[in-house]
């Protein structure tokens, strides 16, 4: 682990203070990152981390407080200047233009030129290099829109490490990867730390803070509260820290009480039987009954995703076969789907969740407002009454249920999703990725929820990269490799080495790596 | 370390300043169109007579009729270029039914069926964008060339003057010394910005162009949302094809609604409702376009050619994008 240096920091922001609309969004917020370190920065969703980092690389003007970056004062007006400056910046959404390819995009703004023109050779050559040294061997001359978003975030990375920057801040960069891609990046994160950059980490992810981070800053409720070594603190002090209160954890369920609620479940909601659709999905054969919460595993571009997408009719399904309630069907939309007690909550909270510009009340009702319509016309008392509902039974934090659902942080969005499909009654849930991206107090909440809504009867499958995540809550698992089902585990059968061990081996069956592993945690 | 705090309040209570902005948005423009009156009050002669106020309202009733249809249209994330061309179908069709059918029903008829065929229109534009997939620009451009041709083949490319008092009643007419046509400019808004803000219909509208995939997977109609949007686009074109008729007193398949697309347009841009879809502000529009009257107006009660006229009001749309630009 590399120990900061103990020269002056590459970056010192200190006293930081802004408001907005006489709202003080930040107090006095500190962050200091020396070269050669990647820092993490952590707080809950609306702790300050983001308006921090808008203020460091210009998107926002401080109205108090002094920046210093590589040994001079620093005042930077647009996100240009700071990059100019050495700052570049990986977004949660990816900034790439889609249709250009990915040598172009790594070189962007700055080809190099030969005679006034553009050097393809060039361009070509050293892209294909960058990412050669990251160990991905694709071809740089397509366009970025047909890779996943794995590739796409090394793009991104690729763009700031060729572009020389001083410092380079990753947010939420993980929170899309599955394991083994998150290993990738991390290595050229490293590489950048060895290189003498600093690499500004924030993730909701605790575990890749540790494998990662040299140190930490946490942030809470617009002040910095805690400068630290990442060593220094343990899970549980950082977590406490991060929310000033002692941590109501994704309370794990042993096994047996998983074997118990499996032994009470109720009859078949839905099974699928030699799913398939395209290159994506090619076998899946699955059944959830009401009462059970069932795991969906698999590595991310598996067919987690699109499987769950068959299941909801939004694309139409070319083999295999469906049945709910053991009558077979055919969905032929999300609207058919819909009329059958299906809900489907997507992993893309953005591009496919929220309507940003409307508001949470309109949000949360949108699909079951046809229900609350006379004649075509809303009839917004009984609106109000369910938005009040859920808004309490689910702790969904606001100002008004008329304020535009952009607003909220992360995790009061994804309630307020489920929550929209939780007004129509459905009998089973299909829930991708229901607690990426949203900070560790929100995921409790929604793995209690789940728990709750599967105890009260419906059938509900889940999906989540973070395995931890997906044993805590689910009954059981099936796993998905390459768009085939390859393991389904019961119960005590299933633990995280076991489902590593039927992703990794195609098999349930319980192998000398699963036992290492198990073993091991054993003896800890 | 642990002071009392109430982590998740902070981010809500940051972005209050937005929410006030947006609220500014529609009494912003409210704000310039009161300057401008009170501006004319104090400086153009004449302005405080009820002939001024209908000269200006009855410049813009066709463009705010079209304009309604625009916004819906906009507020799908689409746009319309075809409307001038409807306009010009249903006001080329009208004479020829009211001066071949006599009487009443022959009158009704003239309404009816020149309506219907510009909402075909519709039908065609929305066709094109929701089945096909076509982009909306490239869609419509479709009939904003050929609509017109279309109306030049019923009419022979002659111009039809005519003098029927009893259909021309909805462009002349005056119900207590003010254009019939005011009113039904006015009840249309009315009635349409109800829709936009209490029905089902109108809250599709906005989920379809706020995020179309997000609607789609809510299991909402998308594709027939934009259908009849794109068709009463085209319907209300058409209405106002025919105020355009009987205020002249005759129909040029050449003239009618020439431009009134972007005039349309602009009046959606100037009264707030974002190009980019998920908005739709339908009183934002009748006070766009009335601010670009007015505004034309006072240049030329003040000796500006109406040439420069156009250049100011080139600026007032660069204006208002630019503001609507800042507040994202």
């Amino acid at each position: 682990m590399n120990t900061p240096n103990s020269g002056t920091p590459l970056l010192e922001m200190q006293d930081i203070d802004i408001s907005f609309g006489g709202v003080a969004a930040l107090r006095h917020a500190r962050l200091s990152v020396t070269a050669g370190e990647v820092h993490a920065l952590i707080g809950q969703n609306g702790a300050g981390k983001s308006t921090l980092i808008k203020i460091l690389t210009g998107a926002y003007r401080r109205t108090a407080g002094t920046i210093r970056f590589d040994g001079r004062e620093a005042d930077f007006r647009s996100p240009k200047e700071a990059r100019e400056a050495g700052i570049s910046t990986i977004y949660q959404e990816i900034n790439l233009v889609p249709f250009r390819s990915i040598a172009e995009n790594i070189f962007l703004g700055r080809e190099p030129r030969r005679f006034g023109l553009i050097d393809w050779k060039t361009i070509h050559r050293r892209a294909q290099e960058l990412l050669d040294s990251f160990g991905l061997q694709i071809d740089v001359s397509k366009p970025v829109r047909e890779f996943s978003t794995a590739i796409q975030q090394m793009v991104a990375l690729a763009r700031a490490v060729s572009s020389e920057a001083k410092m380079v801040i990753m947010d939420e960069s993980t929170s899309s990867l599955d394991e083994r891609e998150v290993e990738l990046l991390f290595s050229v994160v490293r590489r950048l730390r060895d290189d003498g950059r600093a690499v500004i980490f924030v993730s909701h992810r605790l575990d890749e803070l540790y494998a990662l981070c040299d140190r930490v800053t946490v942030m809470r409720d617009g002040q910095t509260v805690a400068e630290s070594p990442m060593a220094a603190l343990d899970k549980l002090q950082l977590v406490t820290t991060m929310l000033g209160r002692t941590l109501a954890a994704v309370v794990h369920e042993d096994s047996a009480v998983k074997e118990a609620n499996l032994a009470k479940r109720g009859s078949t909601a839905i099974s699928a039987t030699n799913l398939g659709a395209g290159a994506k999905v090619t076998d899946v054969s699955l059944d959830v009954h009401s009462g059970e919460a069932v795991g969906l595993a698999g590595l991310l571009g598996s067919g987690r995703t699109e499987t769950m997408r068959l299941m909801f009719g939004a694309d139409p399904t070319e083999r295999g076969s469906l049945s709910i309630d053991g009558k077979p069907v055919t969905l032929k939309s999300p609207q058919d789907a819909i009329a059958r007690g299906i809900a489907y909550l997507t992993e893309d909270r953005k591009g496919e969740g929220i309507v940003p510009e409307l508001s949470v009340r309109d949000n949360l009702t949108l699909v079951c407002l046809r229900t609350l319509t006379k004649r075509g016309v809303v009839d917004v008392a009984k609106q109000r009454e369910i938005v009040d509902r859920f808004i309490e039974s689910l702790g969904i934090k606001l100002r008004s249920a008329d304020q535009p659902i952009r607003e909220l942080s992360g995790g009061n969005q994804q309630k307020v999703l489920l929550a929209r499909w939780l007004a129509t009654n459905p009998g089973l849930l299909l829930l991708d990725e229901p607690t990426r991206g949203i900070d560790v107090g929100a995921k409790a909440d929604v793995a209690k929820i789940i728990r709750e809504l599967r105890d009260s009867g419906l059938a509900v499958l889940l999906s989540a990269s973070e395995l931890e995540e997906l044993t805590a809550v689910a009954d059981r698992a099936v796993v998905i490799r390459d768009g085939k089902t390859v393991a389904e585990l019961d119960g005590a059968r299933m633990s995280e080495a076991s489902i590593m061990d039927a992703i990794a081996y195609g098999s349930g069956e319980e192998s000398s790596l699963a036992e290492a592993v198990d073993a091991k945690e054993g003896q800890s | 370390m642990n002071q009392k705090t109430q982590p998740a309040t902070a981010a809500p209570l940051v972005q209050a300043a937005q929410k006030k902005k947006y609220r500014i948005t529609i009494q912003r423009e409210i704000a310039v169109l009161v300057a401008m009156i009170v501006f004319n009050l104090l400086f153009t002669q004449h302005f405080w007579s009820l002939q001024t106020f209908n000269v200006n309202l009855t410049q813009v009733v066709t463009i705010v009729i079209v304009g309604i249809g625009m916004t819906l249209v906009v507020a799908t994330g689409g746009i319309d270029l075809s409307v001038g061309a409807s306009m010009a179908i249903a006001g080329s069709l009208a004479p020829m039914i009211f001066m071949n059918v006599a009487g009443p029903f022959g009158i009704a008829l003239a309404f009816v069926l020149p309506v219907l065929a510009a909402a075909l229109c519709g039908v065609f534009n929305g066709f094109l964008v929701t089945r096909l997939s076509v982009q909306p620009i490239v869609a419509t451009l479709v009939l904003f060339i050929a609509g017109r041709g279309i109306a030049q083949v019923f009419t022979d490319g002659s111009l039809q003057a005519f003098d029927n008092p009893a259909f021309q009643w909805i462009a002349l007419g005056r119900v207590a010394g003010v254009p019939a046509q005011v009113f039904l400019m006015l009840a249309l808004v009315a009635v349409f910005a109800w829709i936009v803000r209490k029905t089902l219909f109108g809250q599709y509208l906005l989920v379809t162009g706020g995020n179309e995939r997000a609607a789609y997977l809510s299991g909402i109609p998308t594709a027939r949302v934009k259908m009849i949007a794109y068709t009463l686009c085209a319907g209300l074109a058409g209405l106002a094809g025919l105020i355009s008729i009987s205020v002249n007193s005759s129909s040029d398949a050449n003239v009618i609604g020439l431009g009134s697309e972007l005039d349309a347009i602009a009046a959606v841009a100037v009264g707030g409702t974002a190009l980019t879809g998920g908005r739709a502000y339908i009183v934002g529009t009748l006070i766009g376009a009335l601010i670009i009257q007015l505004l034309r107006y006072t240049l030329l009660a003040h000796g500006i050619p109406d040439a420069a006229a156009l250049v100011v009001k080139a600026g007032i749309i660069i204006a208002a994008v630019y503001v609507q630009r800042r507040q994202r």
